[in-house]
């Protein structure tokens, strides 16, 4: 490798390093077919002679030190303060559906609380028969159940309104995570104080330093709802709101409170600040929508991208990606290598479950030229994913939030990957 | 309340009947909350009042909190330092390229920015306003808002008389209605269209974050130790790297006493009043204000990067070191040991608690 220390060192030289390295290794491999027998398999690795580590060597385990590049990543210029900010999931590493716990997004208004479970309580009160107050044991004597949902912030591919932003899906996309919850229905909380008839809102406030607070009207309150305590097995990690956070499947996930302390029953919303101020949806005429709560049917190809570029040369190629909605299941993804002229079917694959992420592929013969890759996501509804500019003909490019016009890959003869926009 | 709300409302009303089995069965689980409970935690406000507590404030009062406790980051008059939220003007400007959306711009109720800051301000102390503090912020926010005169004064009484002007400018969402049916469609599979042209791309931006320094070296460091033809010229960031552990390895300096723990604790505990503006400790970056890492000792307006005030500025240049003696000397009250700091902190009045600050600003600095 002859590239300078300078270029290596940046993300993209590191992305042309990683080309030349995979090149290389192309190379490596053919060469041992011309000149002779592969090393890695004539020679003894020290894995084959010498004992691994014992049972205890990592209580908790983490990702072997090969996959330490896989990680939550912030964009450290969006936000004042990394204590109310926002980091990434990291999407072009990952397949199949679920988010492993330890790289879930996180985005906290006033840091990762952290909360003594011994002493954390959960308040309903306000319009109801009887005010309660439980426990942590009390919540665990309730019914429970499990349902895998995505969580998106709406703010998801907020930063691409103007135009292609960030290079990497990991920052267009990755405000969001998909993982089982295990938690106890909502309903069933509320029914235990007895909702007055009067009572149509909840609001739901969390017990850290920010207090966030959003309302919630009680239809959805009293339908799919949970309290969870649980993500994929384990209790929540303090980032997502341990002990006990509020699941609205479906919903933004500024609505999903974490550290959830508090649960107000009233006759009209409270107007919070994340109902007023923030997530409202600024529109060309100078007026703004409000309680935009549904998440639209969305899709992106997680790789190729360009934090994943194609490094084996032409050929077999694998294009994969995930695809969710707010308002039900993923029945049919489309994919095109052409910038949009022809589309092909996708194949789904794993689990389909309501408001959850699927993960969808497309294999290929890559014949080394440039694509212009594209997916583009079709719900149980019928709803299709719509482009960029027929958001933008309606919403503008003020509206921050709820953006899930499809996204564009060019990728170059090289295999490499850029965030483009096309006509 | 408007009439989407009203709308709302009814729509809901019709759900609740139909997903009426809220009776179904009961656990007995929990206890019933007592009064004391439920005003301890109730702190929330209505646009019509509901939650508001009694309590009164002025515009000149507010504007004495104001600057104490919310300029550092949001400006002496509400307009925002570096990327903390702008609180005031941008009136007229929601059409505009790049809408400013304040609470004179933007917020649709004045209930919000009383509910909010006393909730969840100042930042990294929440629940320390009092409610006639909170009233004389509001009060403050009206005036520089130009939407009250300054002898004006907010109380619970004349708190729903006050309308922002932006009241109406919200909808409830109507994407059910404007969107879904548009994109509810089949789509084109062949030949949907002539050609395709690039019209934006990121690269041309390039704002997506590079990886950490310590990546950096890490990965030219792994590449000179697996390459041995590019061991040469990889030489120096190698080199480079070895300097920096061989000075982590040296031993450190003796400490010159050691620090009594709980005093250290004590510091940690007082120290966050300070975290919305500083940081310490391994991987500290400026904020608001400068790294406090290793600041016993260190002169004055001495940190690289960090934007200090003149005012500091030119007492580093006379030579103020941050000795104990010093900086117990300006947290007591730091605008009177430097006037015209930018740091706009009352001070630690009690003696303890600044003696705790530097004990744990020196644990944190070994």
């Amino acid at each position: 490798m002859t590239t300078d220390s300078n270029s290596g060192t940046t993300r993209r030289g590191f992305l042309k390093a990683g080309l030349a390295a995979g090149g290389a290794l192309a190379g490596a491999t053919t060469a041992a077919r011309a000149a002779g027998p592969d090393p890695a398999i004539t020679e003894i690795q020290p894995w084959n002679q010498e004992n691994g580590d014992p049972v205890d060597a990592s209580p908790y385990g983490m990702p072997i030190e090969y996959e330490k590049h896989v990680k939550r990543r912030t964009v450290s210029w969006l936000t004042a303060d990394p204590v109310s900010s926002i980091n990434f999931t990291p999407l072009h590493d990952l397949d199949g559906i679920i988010t492993p716990n330890g790289i879930c997004f996180e985005r906290h208004h006033s840091g990762a609380a952290t909360v003594d479970p011994e002493k954390h309580r959960l308040m309903i009160h306000g319009l109801v028969e009887k005010p309660l107050v439980f426990t942590m044991e009390d919540l665990q004597r309730f019914p429970r159940e499990n349902h895998v949902y995505f969580l998106e912030c709406a703010a998801n591919s907020g930063m691409e309104w103007r135009g292609a932003q960030l290079n990497g899906v990991q920052f267009t996309h990755g405000m969001i995570h998909n993982v089982m919850y295990t938690g106890v229905p909502l309903r069933l909380l509320l029914a235990e104080a007895g909702v007055k008839p009067n009572g149509k809102w909840v609001l739901a406030e969390g017990a850290d330093a920010a207090g966030m607070s959003r309302s919630i009207p009680m239809e959805k309150a009293l339908d799919d709802c949970l309290v969870a305590f649980k993500m994929n097995g384990e209790a929540l990690r303090k980032e997502q709101g341990y002990p006990i956070r509020l699941v609205l499947p479906g919903w933004e996930g500024n609505m999903w409170v974490k550290w959830l302390r508090r649960l107000e029953v009233g006759d009209k919303p409270w107007m919070q600040r994340e109902e007023t101020s923030k997530y409202t949806d600024l529109m060309p005429d100078g007026r703004a929508r409000m309680f935009t709560w549904v998440m639209d049917a969305k899709s992106v190809i997680t790789s190729p991208s360009p934090q994943k570029p194609i490094l084996h040369g032409k050929g077999p190629t694998v294009i994969t990606g995930i695809a969710w909605s707010g308002r039900g299941t993923i029945p049919r993804v489309d994919v095109t290598i052409d910038g949009g002229k022809n589309w092909h079917k996708a194949r789904i694959d794993g689990p389909s479950f309501d408001k959850s992420i699927h993960r969808f592929y497309f294999e290929f013969e890559w014949d080394g030229k440039p694509l212009l890759l594209q997916s583009r996501a079709i719900d149980s509804t019928g709803y299709v994913q719509p482009t960029k500019d027929e958001l933008r003909a309606i919403r503008g490019v003020n509206s921050i939030y709820h953006n899930n016009g499809i996204q564009t890959w060019y990728v170059n003869e090289n295999g490499e990957a850029e965030n483009v926009e096309i006509s | 309340m408007s009439k989407f709300l009203e709308t709302t409302l009814a729509a809901t009303t019709a759900a609740l009947v139909l997903a009426a089995p809220a009776s179904a069965e009961k656990f007995n689980l929990g206890r019933e909350a007592i009064p004391e409970e439920v005003a301890a935690w109730d702190i929330d406000v209505r646009p019509d009042g509901l939650g508001l507590p009694e309590g009164r404030g002025t515009v000149a009062e507010g504007e004495e909190i104001f600057a104490e406790k919310c300029a550092m980051c949001h400006g002496e008059f509400g307009e925002g330092v570096d990327r903390w939220p702008v609180l005031a003007g941008g009136q007229g400007s929601l059409k505009d390229e790049r809408p400013v959306k304040t609470i004179g711009s933007y917020w649709p109720y004045l209930s919000t920015a009383w509910d909010y800051p006393h909730r969840a301000m100042p930042f990294g102390f929440a629940r320390s306003l009092t409610a006639d503090e909170t009233y004389a912020i509001d009060a403050y926010l009206l005036y520089v808002n130009d939407l009250v005169d300054e002898d004006f004064e907010l109380n619970r009484e004349n708190f729903t008389s006050i309308h922002l002007p932006n009241e109406n400018g919200f909808y409830m969402d109507d994407r059910d209605q404007v969107e879904v049916p548009k994109f509810t469609r089949e789509p084109c599979m062949e030949n949907c269209k002539e050609s395709v042209e690039i019209t934006a791309r990121a690269a041309v931006l390039d704002v997506t974050p590079e990886e950490t320094a310590a990546r950096k070296a890490e990965e030219a460091a792994k590449a000179a130790a697996q390459d041995e033809e590019a061991k040469v010229e990889e030489g120096t960031a190698a080199g480079a790297s070895e300097t920096v552990a061989a000075e982590e390895a040296a031993p450190a300096p003796a400490a010159e006493a050691a620090l009594d723990p709980e005093l250290v604790k004590r510091g940690e505990k007082v120290f966050k009043k300070c975290k919305a503006c500083h940081a310490v400790g391994e991987g500290a970056k400026n904020k608001t204000g400068p790294i406090l890492t290793g600041v016993v000792g260190r002169p004055a307006a001495s940190v690289e990067g960090f934007k200090y005030s003149r005012a500091l500025r030119a007492k580093g240049e006379e030579g103020l070191v941050w000795d104990e003696a010093a900086l117990i000397e300006f947290l007591k009250k730091p605008k009177a040991f430097v006037p015209k700091t930018k740091m706009s902190f009352a001070g630690l009045k009690k003696e303890k608690d600044r003696e705790a600050i530097i004990a744990y600003l020196k644990s944190v600095g070994q």
